[in-house]
C-alpha cells in the first residue's frame, strides 16, 4: 500500500507542478491546492501508515495498550490544512481582486509595471 | 613600523572630522605627516646600511598563516623613502596646485590612504597581507583618478585602471596562495628557505605566471600598459606621486622582491626580458606621437618601467645594480618633470607642447627645473642619469647572449626617452614667448620649490654618487642576497665602451630633438592603429562581457514566474536524481498488494481520475469540481489510515475552499489553453519527473527505519501530563498550545485580508490613480 501511496504522492506534485506552470491564474492557484496536498500526504506517509488504530488512548485505560497511529505527523498535517486554506482563500479573493483592476488572468499580461494599467 | 603605516590611514579618517582646517591657509601642515614619516624612516639609514634589518611581528590571523611582519631592508627603505620623501614634496605641492578647491580635505584623505597602503606594501614580509596593501593602493589610485569626477572621462580612466589593477591584485592572491602551499608558509624570508622547493615545483610555472600577471598589471607593463596614460586624467600630484614614481613601481618591487625565491630560472628570465623589451620600446616609441606633455611623460614611465622589468629579466648583478640605480635616477627626474608639467598647467592653462614655448622668460625658476630634469632623463652628465644609463649598458653587454641586440634595443629606448624629455622640460620654455602667454604669473613658491629641489638632488647625487652607493644601493643588493662589497658608482669611468655608447645615445637625442617637430599630424598617424592597441582590444572585450551578462541575465532573470520554477525544478531533479539512481535501494513488496480491500482501490481509482481531470478539464468549473473530489478522496485515505481528525479537517476545508472557488468563479475571464502544444509537452515531462523524483524518494525514506522517540513521549504522556485521550488533539492545544494560537493568528489576518479585499471599492482605486 506505501508503494501505491508514493506513487500517488509523485502524481499529486506532477499535476501540480503542471498546473503552476500554465499561464492561467486560476491554474496557478490550483496547482498550489494539488501540491499542497501532495505535500500533506508525503508527511502522512512518511510518517508510516497503520490502519485502524488511530491515536486516541482507549477507555479505561491511562496509556496505549496496542500499536497506535503516529501522533505527531498528523498534527503537522492538521496545522498545513488549516493554513493552506488561509493561503488558498486569500489567493481565490487576490485572483477576482486582480481580474476586476487589470481585466485577465493571463500572467504574461500581467507581467508589467503599474503605470501602463489603465 | 605598524604606527607608521597606520598614520596615513589615521590622517585620513581624522579628516571627516576636521576636513575643514586643511581647506583653508592650514593645508601646507598636512605636509607634517609624510614629513615626519620621512624623518623616522631616514633614521634607519644607519642601521640598515651596515647589513642590518629591522623586523616587528603582530598576529593577525594565525591560524590561516596571515600575520602582519613588516621588515625594513634596503629594498623596503628605498621605496619608504620615496614614498615619504616624494611624498612630502606632492603634499606641499599640492597645498599651491589646488589652493581652495572644494574637496581639498578630500585629496588629502585619498592620498594618506595612498600612502599609508603604499608603505604596508613595501614593509610587508606576508605575502597575503602584501595582497590586502597592494589592493589598497589600486582603490586609492582609483579614488584619485576619478577625482574630478564630473568629469565622464575621469571616471571612465578611473574604471579602467581599477579593472586592469584590480584583476592583478586577484593575481597576486591567487600566486602567493599557491606559493604558500608549495612551501608551506606564507612569509616571503621564509619562502626563500624552500626555494628549491618552489623551483622543482609542477606549479612553478603557474605560480610565476601569476606573480607576472600582477607584476604586469601594476607597472604597465605591455599588454596592460593603458590604464596609465588614462590614468593621467588625475591631477598632477597624483599623476607624480602614484602614476611615476611609487605606485607603478609596485610590481617592479613585486619581481625584486620574489627574484631570490622565484628567479634565475629560464622562464622568469626570459619572460621578463622581452614583457620589458617589448614595453620599452613600444611606449618610447608612441611618446613620439603624443603632444600632451602628460601623455609624452605617461609613455616614457611605461618606457622606463620596461627597462626596470628588462634589468631584472637580465638577472645578473650588473642589472640588478643598474635597476636599483635606474629606480632612484627615474624618481627624481620623472617627478620633477610632472611637478614641472603641473606648474605650467596651473599657470598659462595648456600642456600642449605645440602651443607652448619661451615660458622661461615669465617663469624662470620652473625653467631650471625642468632644465635639471631634462638633463638627467637624457643621461648627460654630470646628473644622475648618466650613472643610471651607464650602468644599464654595463648591464646589457655583460649578457653571455644577444649583447648586440639587447644593447641596440637599450639604446633606441635611451634615445627616444631623452627625446621625450627634451619636449616635455625644454620645449615649452624655449623659444619665442607668444602674446597670450606674456601675462602668465609667475607661478607660488611651493610650485616652484619642489621641482627645483629633486632636480637639483639629481645633480647633487651625480656628482657624489657615493651618498647613495653606501646607504641605499648597496643595502638593495643584500636585500635580494647579492654580494655588494665591489660596488662603486662613479661619474667618469675613463674611455671604455659605455662611455661610446652613452654619447652616441646623447648625440642621437638631441639630433632627433632637431629634427622632429611633435605635431597633431603625428597625433592623427598613430590614431590609425587604435584598432589594433591592447586597449581597443580590451575595450571591446569588456563590451563583449557586458553583453553576454545582459543575455545571461535575461535568459534567467526574465520576470516569468515559471520560468523561475522550472529552472529551479529542472536543477533540483537533476541534482537529486544523479545521487538517487546510483544508490536506489527499495524492492517493491508485491505480497502487500493482497491486503488491499476494495474500498482502497475505488478511492484511489477515483483519486487519480480526478488528478486528471484537473490537468485536461476544458471547463473551469470542471477543474474546481474535480479538486473537490481530489480533495475528498484524500479525505477518506485519512479515514481509512487511523487519522480521524485530519478527515475531519480536510473534510471541512475542501467544502469551503470548493464553495469559495465557485462563488468567485462567475465573475472571472474565459477559461483558455493559454499556451502552445510543445511548452504543454515540455511542462508535463518535467512535471512527470519531478512527480517520480518524490515518489523516489518517499519510497528511499520508507525503506530506512523510524525513529518514534517523539512520538512515544506524546502517546506516554497525553493522559498522564494533559489529561486528555485525543493525542493529536493533546498535542495541538496542550504540548503546542502556543503555536496553535499563532496559526490561529494567521487565519485571522488572512481572513482581514479576504474581508478587505471583497469589500474594497475599485472607484477608490481609480480615485487614487488619478
Amino acid at each position: 500500500m506505501e508503494f501505491l501511496l508514493a506513487i500517488i504522492t509523485g502524481l499529486l506534485y506532477a499535476a501540480g507542478l503542471y498546473m503552476m506552470l500554465r499561464r492561467s491564474l486560476v491554474k496557478l492557484i490550483i496547482g498550489l491546492i494539488i501540491i499542497s496536498n501532495g505535500a500533506n500526504l508525503l508527511i502522512f506517509l512518511l510518517g508510516r501508515i497503520t490502519k485502524g488504530h488511530p491515536p486516541i488512548i482507549p477507555e479505561g485505560s491511562k496509556v496505549f495498550t496496542e500499536i497506535y497511529a503516529d501522533p505527531v505527523p498528523q498534527a503537522l498535517i492538521l496545522t498545513a490544512i488549516v493554513i493552506s486554506f488561509g493561503l488558498q482563500s486569500f489567493a481565490i479573493i487576490l485572483i477576482k481582486r486582480a481580474y476586476q483592476v487589470v481585466k485577465t488572468d493571463d500572467l504574461d499580461e500581467m507581467n508589467t509595471i503599474d503605470e501602463d494599467i489603465k | 613600523m605598524l604606527i607608521a603605516i597606520l598614520t596615513g590611514f589615521a590622517f585620513a579618517v581624522l579628516l571627516l572630522f576636521g576636513g575643514k582646517l586643511v581647506k583653508g591657509k592650514l593645508s601646507i601642515l598636512s605636509t607634517l605627516i609624510p614629513l615626519g614619516l620621512f624623518i623616522y624612516f631616514a633614521r634607519f639609514i644607519g642601521d640598515v646600511s651596515s647589513h642590518n634589518f629591522i623586523q616587528e611581528n603582530f598576529s593577525w590571523i594565525p591560524s590561516l598563516g596571515v600575520n602582519l611582519s613588516f621588515k625594513l631592508d634596503g629594498l623596503s627603505l628605498l621605496f619608504c623613502l620615496m614614498i615619504t620623501g616624494i611624498g612630502t614634496l606632492v603634499f606641499a605641492y599640492t597645498s599651491a596646485y589646488l589652493k581652495g578647491h572644494k574637496y581639498l580635505d578630500r585629496f588629502y584623505g585619498y592620498l594618506s590612504v595612498f600612502m599609508g597602503a603604499m608603505l604596508g606594501l613595501v614593509l610587508s614580509e606576508n605575502i597575503i597581507s602584501l595582497f590586502v596593501f597592494w589592493e589598497l593602493t589600486s582603490i586609492s589610485s582609483f579614488f584619485l583618478i576619478g577625482f574630478n569626477n564630473d568629469n565622464p572621462a575621469s571616471r571612465k580612466s578611473a574604471l579602467t585602471a581599477l579593472g586592469i589593477t584590480g584583476i592583478g591584485g586577484l593575481l597576486l592572491l591567487a600566486g602567493g596562495i599557491v606559493l604558500g602551499n608549495i612551501s608551506g608558509t606564507y612569509n616571503i624570508s621564509e619562502m626563500l628557505a624552500n626555494r628549491d622547493l618552489i623551483l622543482g615545483h609542477e606549479y612553478y610555472i603557474l605560480a610565476a605566471c601569476l606573480i607576472f600577471g600582477a607584476a604586469f598589471t601594476k607597472s604597465a607593463q605591455f599588454p596592460f600598459h593603458f590604464w596609465l596614460p588614462g590614468a593621467m586624467k588625475a591631477p598632477t600630484p597624483v599623476s607624480t606621486y602614484l602614476h611615476s614614481a611609487t605606485m607603478v613601481k609596485a610590481g617592479v618591487y613585486l619581481l625584486f622582491r620574489l627574484s631570490p625565491v622565484m628567479g634565475g630560472t629560464d622562464f622568469w628570465n626570459t619572460t621578463l626580458t622581452i614583457v620589458g623589451l617589448v614595453t620599452m620600446v613600444y611606449s618610447a616609441f608612441h611618446a613620439l606621437f603624443r603632444t600632451d606633455m602628460k601623455g609624452i611623460l605617461a609613455y616614457s614611465t611605461i618606457s622606463a618601467l620596461g627597462i626596470l622589468v628588462f634589468l631584472i629579466g637580465l638577472g645578473t648583478h650588473e642589472s640588478f645594480l643598474a635597476a636599483a640605480v635606474f629606480i632612484i635616477v627615474h624618481a627624481l627626474y620623472k617627478a620633477t618633470l610632472f611637478l614641472i608639467t603641473g606648474a605650467v598647467d596651473h599657470q598659462a592653462k595648456s600642456r600642449d607642447v605645440t602651443q607652448l614655448s619661451g615660458l622661461r622668460k615669465v617663469m624662470p625658476i620652473v625653467a631650471i627645473a625642468a632644465l635639471l630634469a631634462a638633463i638627467s632623463n637624457a643621461g648627460i652628465p654630470p646628473s644622475v642619469g648618466f650613472v643610471g644609463k651607464d650602468l644599464i649598458y654595463e648591464g646589457t653587454l655583460h649578457m653571455e647572449n644577444s649583447v648586440v641586440l639587447l644593447t641596440a634595443l637599450a639604446i633606441i629606448t635611451n634615445v627616444l626617452i631623452s627625446y621625450a624629455g627634451y619636449v616635455a622640460g625644454i620645449k615649452p620654455f624655449v623659444g619665442k614667448l607668444p602674446k597670450r602667454y606674456e601675462n602668465v604669473k609667475k607661478p607660488p613658491f611651493w610650485l616652484w620649490f619642489p621641482p627645483l629641489l629633486l632636480g637639483t638632488l639629481g645633480f647633487v647625487f651625480g656628482i657624489f654618487p657615493v651618498l647613495i652607493q653606501n646607504t641605499l644601493i648597496k643595502p638593495i643588493l643584500w636585500s635580494i642576497g647579492l654580494e655588494a662589497s665591489e660596488v662603486h658608482l662613479k661619474l667618469w669611468h675613463g674611455f671604455t665602451p659605455v662611455l661610446g655608447l652613452s654619447a652616441l645615445t646623447i648625440g642621437s637625442g638631441i639630433l632627433l630633438y632637431f629634427l622632429l617637430k611633435p605635431s597633431h599630424k603625428l597625433i592623427s598617424f598613430i590614431a590609425k592603429f587604435d584598432k589594433v592597441s591592447p586597449k581597443y582590444i580590451m575595450e571591446k572585450m569588456t563590451w563583449a562581457f557586458a553583453r553576454f551578462s545582459a543575455f545571461w541575465t535575461n535568459v534567467f532573470q526574465n520576470g516569468y514566474l515559471r520560468n523561475y520554477v522550472s529552472t529551479i525544478t529542472l536543477f533540483l531533479i537533476i541534482l537529486m536524481a544523479f545521487t538517487l539512481l546510483q544508490e536506489t535501494t527499495y524492492r517493491v513488496d508485491y505480497s502487500s498488494f493482497a491486503k488491499l480491500t476494495v474500498y482502497e482501490i475505488v478511492i484511489l481509482s477515483i483519486l487519480i481520475l480526478a488528478i486528471g481531470l484537473i490537468v485536461f478539464a476544458k471547463s473551469r468549473l470542471a477543474a474546481v469540481v474535480a479538486t473537490g473530489i481530489m480533495g475528498y478522496c484524500i479525505c477518506l485515505l485519512f479515514v481509512f489510515y487511523s487519522a480521524p481528525d485530519l478527515a475531519m479537517t480536510q473534510f471541512a476545508i475542501d467544502t469551503l475552499t470548493v464553495i469559495l472557488f465557485v462563488l468567485v468563479l462567475y465573475r472571472l475571464p474565459k477559461y483558455l489553453k493559454l499556451s502552445d502544444y510543445k511548452m504543454r509537452i515540455r511542462d508535463g515531462i518535467l512535471s512527470l519527473a519531478f512527480g517520480g523524483l518524490i515518489t523516489i524518494l518517499a519510497l528511499e525514506v520508507l525503506a530506512q527505519p523510524v525513529n518514534s522517540e517523539v512520538s512515544d513521549f506524546y502517546a506516554k504522556n497525553a493522559y498522564l501530563l494533559a489529561h486528555g485521550k485525543n493525542v493529536v488533539n493533546v498535542i495541538l492545544v496542550d504540548f503546542r498550545g502556543a503555536d496553535t494560537m499563532v496559526e490561529i493568528s494567521v487565519l485571522a489576518i488572512s481572513a482581514i485580508g479576504v474581508f478587505g479585499l471583497l469589500k474594497l471599492r475599485l472607484k477608490s482605486v481609480e480615485r487614487y490613480q488619478k
